[in-house]
């Protein structure tokens, strides 16, 4: 497959990154390249392998439910770009 | 259903937050109405480096609603990552489940009590296991922009149940919401309350419009969130159908020319409004959580599971009503209550080998003041034990219904037992011969009375229970009125 400039706009616009037009220009040839490369993967013959569901080895890791100590709140929110004494506070949210 | 030119299609997402103490991924406390961000820790807020860990509890809680609720359990299931950005979700992704959830493929029966649809199997899509997101708080001060957000929520378990769209009317919805919140209350894997959010529903609702010609148009399918009842999910489906069929027969839209809508439910003004469209929003771009363990359940554990279940409100119902004769909608009403009401009945129907007379008991006397005072049956002043005394002594004709009734409101107010109130009361049985004797000399004090009843008018016998129940307030009226009529028909 190839990534087109419409592809990567997209792309951008889920992970809400703001992109300029010279930004695109560059960076559209780069990320198709990476597909290119993970490509190379189809090469390999996988008839008779299992498909893999997860990457890991390890099953049924659990923990018990026994509450332990949160964070400090003024810790939790240490870390806010905005913040009042209780709350993160971000950008109104609208139309919900 | 046949007067409307359509038929209703109705399916249900159903959100349900797990009885567990800590959350999902992490050991921060799950508990309601803590002060806002006191419940949040490096794995819960997303700090890098941090590493979730799967509850034990609320796995064990998901598998056994699973498998209640009669579905497959697959060998193998593992957690995705969903992405998106809203400012509750501080991963930037919900954990989630993708295409192997813990479950799949399963039904719930639901019925109607006074049979205004038939009974019906509602197919259940598939029930996964993922965490809760955070809350935004509306910022009451005027002038200020920001949301303020609380990520106490944040990574609560939350068991989704997604129904096929197998409902045909917002009655039938509203039952089976009904029957799987009393299903999960006798499960004891939720605390249902949709006020605290416990519980929360959506719904996918479209129309099928009979054009006349034996085809069915499908209407665009709306998804209705914001209902905070399962009466405002009732409404909001006869809404959402009426409108449905106006915006056809003004566009001619049909499924597939507009996307897929999400209106909210507003209950004042009861009506639906279209929301926001979330742009890109079904491009989760899901991937297999790296960081989780994927879980392995066996058949054998599924059987375990299934074998301790308990015993659930559908088998409750069945054995209610042929154990001990009593109608569907009784045992609806007992079984509705949950199982310590039930257990007080089987009790009562027991103790006095009267089903029937157990469930009038039960529902009109216990039921009753319980719904006045607002107590559960558990602190109940009157045992079923208790109470098998007093309707015993009913059965038995040492007193009539209406004086047992005040015996039991003494009980009630009083927490003495009915023997003592009884003889407080001086309520005894009369003797057969006692009550012939008073019979008869009432009878010979009113000649009026024999004339008129052998005359034909038996309804003035009653003149003398009356009298009866004033000289002695022991006597059966029931007895009286025999006795009398015997004796009059023998002068």
């Amino acid at each position: 497959m190839t990534l087109t400039r419409r592809d990567v706009e997209k792309v951008s616009l889920l992970a809400r990154l703001r992109l300029s037009a010279a930004e695109l220009e560059t960076m559209t040839p780069q990320l198709d390249k990476i597909v290119h490369f993970v490509e190379q993967l189809n090469e390999l013959h996988t008839d008779g392998v299992e498909p893999m569901a997860h990457a890991l080895d390890l099953r049924n890791i659990f923990a018990d439910d026994e509450p332990r100590p949160s964070l400090d709140r003024d810790a939790a929110l240490s870390n806010a770009p905005k913040r009042d004494d209780e709350c993160y506070r971000v950008p109104a949210v609208l139309g919900e | 259903m046949s007067e409307r030119p359509y038929d209703i299609v109705i399916g249900l997402e159903v959100h349900v937050q797990l009885k567990t103490r800590t959350k999902l991924f992490c050991r921060c406390s799950t508990q309601f109405g803590l002060s806002p961000n006191t419940s949040t820790c490096p794995v819960c807020i997303g700090m890098p480096g941090s590493l979730p860990v799967m509850n034990r509890e609320a796995f064990g809680l998901a598998l056994k609603t699973a498998v209640a609720i009669n579905c497959h359990i697959p060998e193998f299931t593992k957690w995705d990552r969903k992405q998106y950005y809203y400012p509750d979700l501080p991963k930037g992704y919900q954990i989630s489940q993708y295409d192997l959830p813990m479950s799949e493929k399963g039904w719930l029966e639901i019925s109607d009590p006074k049979g205004e649809f038939e009974p019906k199997k509602v197919g259940i899509t598939r029930a996964h296991l993922e965490e809760d997101a955070g809350k935004s708080l509306h910022d009451e001060v005027a002038g200020k922009a920001d949301s303020r957000i609380d990520l106490n929520r944040t990574g609560t378990p939350l068991l989704e149940i997604v129904s096929e769209p197998d409902m045909r009317s917002p009655r039938e919805a509203k039952a089976y919401l009904t029957e799987l919140k009393l299903l999960l209350e006798y499960l004891d894997v939720s605390d249902c309350n949709m006020q605290e959010g416990s519980l929360r529903v959506d719904a996918n609702v479209n129309l099928h419009i009979h054009n006349g010609e034996g085809q069915k148009i499908a209407t665009p399918i709306v998804e209705i969130k914001n209902m905070n009842s399962f009466r405002a999910v009732e409404r909001a489906l006869a809404y959402e159908a009426q409108r449905q069929y106006e915006v056809y027969q003004e566009t001619g839209r049909t499924i597939g020319q507009v996307p897929k809508q999400t209106r909210g439910w507003d209950d004042q003004a009861m009506v639906t409004r279209g929301q926001r469209h979330k742009e890109e929003s079904s491009d989760y771009r899901y991937f297999p959580d790296p960081d989780l363990c994927p879980v392995i359940t066996t058949a054998a554990e599924v059987e375990a599971v299934r074998n301790n279940l308990g015993e659930l409100p559908a088998q409750l119902r069945v054995r209610l009503e042929s154990t001990y004769g009593i109608t569907p909608y009784d045992s609806d009403v007992i079984v509705s209550q949950g199982r310590p009401t039930v257990e007080y009945f089987v009790t009562l129907a027991e103790a006095t080998a009267d089903g029937k007379r157990a469930s009038n008991w039960v529902q009109q006397e216990v039921l009753r003041v319980l719904n006045e005072t607002g107590g559960a049956i558990s602190d109940f002043p009157v045992k079923a034990a208790g109470l098998a005394v007093l309707v015993k002594a009913v059965i038995d004709g040492e007193l009539d219904v209406s004086r047992a009734k005040e015996v039991f409101n003494d009980m009630v107010a009083t927490g003495k037992s009915a023997a003592a109130i009884m003889q407080e009361r001086g309520i005894e049985k009369v003797d057969s011969s006692a009550l012939k004797a008073l019979c008869a000399e009432l009878l010979a004090a009113s000649p009026r009375i024999v004339a008129d009843v052998k005359a034909g008018k038996e309804q003035a016998v009653g003149a003398i229970v009356g009298q009866a129940k004033r000289k002695n307030p022991n006597v059966s009226p029931g007895e009286v009125r025999a006795i009398c009529l015997e004796l009059i028909q023998e002068m």
